[in-house]
């Protein structure tokens, strides 16, 4: 899983495999950091503007 | 007694019924989670797996929750991707169903494989070779995605709203789904196809052996394509079952008749593409490999001809000629045989991609190996179907799983002293608005 772990491998299908993975929980993790963040700002602002 | 949770402008039944519900359908999951804990305290001898069945029935299992789930990449990427906007009334439910099957899948593999404390092992001592190691990796990452889609539902709960940061997530969250739906869709196609491209690539196997293009077999295709094509069938089979126990009318109907429009013209195409692989195999592939069509169908006590024919023509052109004619949806009767065959079909399909696989004699001297499962695998797999139905009916009754409700069955006078409890804590409310349900 990390280039760390003892049976890593430089070669395609580590970097095909491992990198699709880390690319979806980038952009998870991205994703998640931006709304929660976004969200304390708003919430300490009093920002109340939308109603969803 | 719960009232204060429960979403405004709706009505559900009083508490005590509905603790009767959930009490008679946990029942059916404690003996299903009693054998689960047989089979993790005792091991696999629980089950009847054997040299010829190495994943007992809850492969099958595994592979039909992850099918019919496939409603809620769809409906997702119809509707964030596509911007199909009338599928937002039913988005909510298509995301809560893939979260229980999701769910339901990784708690299945958990017993599968034995040893759940050893789980991570996948991903941390990762198989770069094998399809399965994709499906862990988009199978989890996909669940995350659920998880995410599904968070903002529970933050709209009454009582949760009122906290400004949730109130603000569940905001944020809706305004960035496109991109979540996007991944999920990504993650769903690959793990929905190598699921499938694990049966093509068995080369030792002809009956499941396909050829295709690179590295991948035509049955990887197929199964995403059955996914996208049967999953909103099994969304919209639920919705109606929901909606004759609760005796309301919770989507609308324009909401249905689309999804089921686009499914019939999934299923139509999927059917014709299946056919096709189906006849290449027969007639060059199989043959190829010394064997004939009805190698695979005769001299045992139970895959007959039968099978393919009640997949592909009963279970898969005819739901798909009643849902691509407007006559057809329309007509609720028909409605309902489409979705529930379309539902049977992939689940037939899923079914002979593992376990008749796995029945088929490869070697001369061999016989067919049938298999019955155990008592333990059997409650182990309706164990999904009991924690399904509990977490649908908390979610139903206390968050605004169906933005629809309120409009189409609308309450006469809301309960004095519910409102005069309201305007104490929000004297501001703009009941308009707030009778508007909330979109996920």
């Amino acid at each position: 899983m990390f280039p760390f772990s003892f049976e890593w491998i430089w070669d395609m299908g580590h970097v095909v495999f491992m990198g699709g993975l880390w690319y979806a929980l980038t952009i998870l993790g991205i994703g998640m950091t931006y709304c929660i963040i976004k969200s304390a700002i708003d919430a300490s602002r009093g920002n109340d503007e939308h109603h969803h | 007694m719960d009232s204060a949770l429960i979403p405004r402008g709706v009505k559900r039944c009083p508490f005590p019924q509905f603790i009767l519900f959930v009490a008679i359908v946990g029942a059916v999951l404690l003996w299903g989670v009693y054998a689960m804990l047989l089979c993790w305290f005792k091991g696999l001898n629980q089950t009847n797996m054997n040299d010829a069945y190495g994943f007992a029935l809850w492969i099958w299992a595994d592979l039909a929750v992850i099918a019919v789930g496939g409603g809620a990449f769809f409906t997702g990427l119809l509707r964030y991707i596509f911007g199909k906007d009338d599928l937002k009334n039913i988005i909510n439910y298509a995301v809560l169903i893939g979260f229980i099957c999701y769910s339901s899948a990784l708690l299945i593999l958990a017993i599968d494989i034995g040893q759940p404390l050893r789980g991570w092992f996948i991903f941390w001592h990762a198989n770069v070779h094998s399809m399965l190691t994709e499906v862990a990796f988009c199978l989890s990452c996909y669940f995350g995605v659920l998880t995410i889609e599904y968070i903002p539902l529970i933050l709209e709960n009454r009582q949760i709203d009122r906290v400004p940061f949730f109130h603000h997530l569940g905001h944020n969250m809706h305004e960035t789904m496109a991109v979540f739906a996007a991944t999920g869709a990504f993650l769903s196609f690959f793990h929905q196809g190598s699921l499938g491209g694990v049966a093509g690539v068995l080369f030792g196997r002809p009956f499941a052996f396909r050829e295709g293009i690179l590295i991948w077999p035509w049955t990887f295709f197929l199964f995403t394509w059955s996914a996208a094509a049967c999953g909103p069938c099994f969304t919209i089979l639920i919705t109606k079952i929901t909606e004759t126990v609760t005796r309301k009318k919770l989507v609308k109907d324009s909401a249905i008749e689309l999804l089921a429009k686009i499914s019939g013209w999934m299923l139509l195409t999927y059917s014709i593409a299946k056919t096709a692989d189906t006849w290449y195999w027969a007639t060059v592939t199989a043959p190829s490999m010394g064997q004939t069509l009805m190698d695979f169908y005769s001299n045992n006590p139970l895959y007959g001809i039968w099978i393919l024919i009640l997949e592909i023509a009963i279970c898969g052109f005819v739901p798909a000629f009643i849902l691509i004619t407007k006559k057809g949806r329309k007509n609720s009767l028909a409605l309902w045989i489409a979705i529930t065959l379309a539902t049977i079909g992939v689940c037939i399909n899923r079914w002979v991609m593992v376990l008749q696989v796995m029945a088929v004699p490869v070697l001369t001297f061999e016989s067919w190996f049938m298999y019955f499962p155990s008592w333990q695998e059997i409650a182990t797999t309706i164990l999904p179907v009991a924690y399904g139905v509990i977490l649908i009916a908390i979610s139903y009754r206390y968050l605004p799983v169906f933005p629809n409700e309120p409009e189409l069955n609308p309450m006469e006078t809301l309960p004095a002293q519910e409102t005069e409890k309201e305007e104490a804590v929000e004297p501001s409310v703009d009941l308009e608005q707030e009778l508007k349900p909330a979109e996920a």
